[in-house]
């Protein structure tokens, strides 16, 4: 187990080193300097040059790249070229929004999911079944900024239930906030929950067709039982491995909803700072952005062992 | 209970079974009966697609959902043809219980073996999870499996396919059944390990006094270890018997076929074996009359025009052909021999 763990942190680091590169040299190449966009346009060459200097944008590149990587080790990110604040505490405040923004659209995706792909499976080819597809490949047909509109239309314009946009904030109560969140959050999850659902209707059908479902329902066991008990856990590792590249997506779709929704998250930050050319926000974003995804993926690796006895052995 | 212990444990009278086929609706099995008493063997023989699995399926009430089954199936005088799926949970793994081809693919490889040997005693016997497991110990004890103490936490893949096999008997045997029916048992196992597993079932067998229904393609597994036998084509049975009588004399081109295809040790190397001409029919379209008349070496028109008679040949001996006078004077089966 441990050695399994540990190849599996290495291949992390390994991933977070090759993001980290791809995103630096990426952001350096695209067009647009940061200190001439600071400045505007009718400011003098010299002061825009005095500038470059100052943020440190004349060095060579590799020299701005490590030091980059040695202020994320020790979690100083620079300030931020447009606010003058630390990118750190930038980002700290938004966090405080996105994340629980993306903890309940992965909850609501995986509820959703699960029980739509789990009911489709067990009434196979019935009525049931293709009712629910149908309203999945609807699901997965929506963009999910347009069906935010529609969820703003119905819920905040007609029936006057959530407020059309805004973050009430964790400080008047956890309830005030996650209602706000409410609409963000089911409008991102609709859609990862559609793909979900028809991935965990095939794993489960797939295994339904195993041997070892004959062999326990020879022993007696009901047709539930069996699928609880025997089929959802070997029907568990395709649908983890889409669970954890939806959650890429999720993150990425927080760019534009939160937009839709007047929400200070870290996607309206970024989306901000992509508008301003403030470069050294982008980057310790994206970078945070990639680190996420890279350790949910790890998390679901190590999920994987636990799930099935077989996997230990195969990498030890 | 006098009038238990003769009254046959399992009675199928003129069992059908039509599936759902891709090719459209399939008469799988027909016409098929049979009785068995208390601690009587009865071997299926026959090729793949000849309905014996499918009989076996529809004993255990595990046919899938879109197919008919008519005729009657008793256990014990009571009908279990249309019983309702909780009532039939009672009975299989408890009364009834079966062994299956794969014990690769048999076992759940996410649980125990231990998990899912006691998982039958849990259920049918109220086990508490100490007792189903210390009788999980023991049953695996008795199937040969080694050390059972101390691998009963182990999980599937770290058994061999034999080791497996033992472990899906120990399963089925759990409730002590009245029936036991294996469907190749042995088919996936290498040669060595076959006659160890055979042995152990047969031992079983006469410990418990259960009756077993053997499901093979060989005629040489089924002429060792069961006392009756039935042989299978297209879904109907054309010859059954005593096995020792029907090896003794074989009725059926069909019967006969299959003994003359066997492969033979100490044959010359390069001698061909013997097939039967034609190939296995589509049970989605079988032939009108014998189902055996497009590959019968016998075949006269009288036989496509409906299906033919079970013939009495013998004591207990019967022969679905209508050219018995013919196919039997060739005296195959172990006269020839």
């Amino acid at each position: 187990m441990s050695v399994f763990v540990l190849r599996r942190v290495l291949t992390l680091l390994a991933t977070l080193v090759g993001a980290s590169l791809i995103i630096f040299l990426v952001l350096d190449a695209l067009p647009g300097n940061a200190a001439q966009m600071l400045m505007g346009a009718d400011a003098s060459p010299d002061a825009v040059r005095a500038l470059t200097v100052k943020l440190g944008l004349d060095q060579p590149l590799a020299v701005r790249y490590l030091q980059w990587i040695k202020g994320l080790l020790v979690g100083d990110l620079g300030n931020s070229y447009v606010y003058g604040t630390p990118v750190a505490s930038l980002i700290a405040e938004r966090l405080v929004l996105t994340i629980p923004l993306a903890i309940m659209a992965m909850s609501i995706t995986v509820t959703l999911a699960l029980s739509a792909g789990i009911y489709t499976a067990a009434n196979h080819n019935k009525l049931g079944d293709v009712g629910v597809m149908s309203l999945t490949q609807v699901g997965i047909a929506l963009p999910n900024f347009w069906f935010a509109i529609l969820l703003v239309l119905l819920f905040s314009v007609r029936l006057q239930w959530l407020s059309a946009g805004g973050f009430a904030g964790w400080e008047d109560g956890i309830w005030l906030g996650g209602k706000s969140l409410l609409l963000p959050a089911i409008s991102l999850a609709v859609v990862q929950a559609a793909i979900l659902a028809r991935v965990t209707r095939s794993a489960v059908l797939e295994v339904l067709r195993e041997d070892f479902v004959r062999t326990a329902r020879a022993k007696g066991l009901g047709k539930r039982e069996v699928l609880w008990r025997h089929v959802l856990r070997n029907a568990m590792i395709p649908v983890m491995t889409v669970m954890g590249l939806q959650f890429a997506n999720l993150l990425a779709g927080t760019i534009v909803i939160e937009n839709v929704f007047y929400l200070p998250g870290l996607g309206r930050l970024i989306f901000q700072s992509i508008a301003n050319r403030d470069l050294i926000v982008v980057r310790n974003c994206v970078m945070l952005l990639a680190t996420m995804v890279v350790i949910v993926n790890f998390v679901v690796d190590v999920l994987y062992a636990f799930i099935d006895p077989r996997i230990k052995v195969h990498d030890l | 209970m006098a009038e238990r212990s003769t009254m046959p444990l399992i009675e199928v009278a003129n069992l059908g079974v039509r599936l759902n086929t891709s090719r459209g609706p399939a008469q799988a099995v027909r016409g098929v009966s049979f009785a068995l008493k208390r601690g009587e063997t009865l071997g299926l023989v026959g090729e793949s697609g000849c309905g014996k699995s499918v009989t076996a399926m529809s004993l255990m009430g595990l046919l899938p959902d879109s197919a008919v089954v008519t005729g009657s199936i008793k256990l014990d005088g009571s009908e279990l043809a249309g019983l309702a799926d909780a009532d039939y949970c009672r009975l299989r793994g408890n009364r009834i219980s079966m062994i299956f081809q794969e014990p690769m693919t048999a076992l759940n490889p996410m649980h125990t073996i231990g998990h899912q040997v006691a998982e039958p005693l849990r259920r049918h016997k109220n086990f508490s999870a100490s007792q189903a497991r210390k009788e999980a110990i023991a049953l695996l004890d008795r199937v040969g499996l080694p050390d059972p103490a101390k691998r009963i936490d182990a999980y599937p893949h770290q058994f061999s396919g034999g080791q497996r096999q033992r472990v899906t008997i120990a399963m089925a045997l759990a409730c002590e059944p009245d029936l036991l029916i294996a469907d190749e048992p042995t088919t996936a196992l290498d040669v060595t390990i076959q006659g160890q597993i055979l042995d152990l079932i047969a031992d079983l067998v006469e410990e418990r006094g259960m009756s077993m229904i053997l499901i093979s393609h060989d005629l040489g597994v089924i002429a060792e270890n069961v006392q009756r036998m039935m042989v299978m084509y297209g879904g109907t049975v054309v010859e059954s018997g005593p096995t020792d009588e029907v090896f003794r004399r074989m009725g059926h081109p069909y019967t006969q076929g299959l003994f003359r295809a066997r492969p033979k040790l100490g044959a010359r190397k390069g001698t061909r074996l013997t097939t039967i001409a034609g190939t296995v029919p589509e049970l989605a379209d079988l032939p009108a009359g014998c189902t055996f008349s497009e590959r019968c070496p016998l075949v006269i028109d009288r036989c496509r025009t409906a299906l033919p008679p079970m013939v009495e040949v013998g004591a207990g001996h019967g022969v679905r052909c209508v050219r018995t006078d013919v196919s039997m004077a060739a005296n195959v089966g172990a006269l020839s021999a």
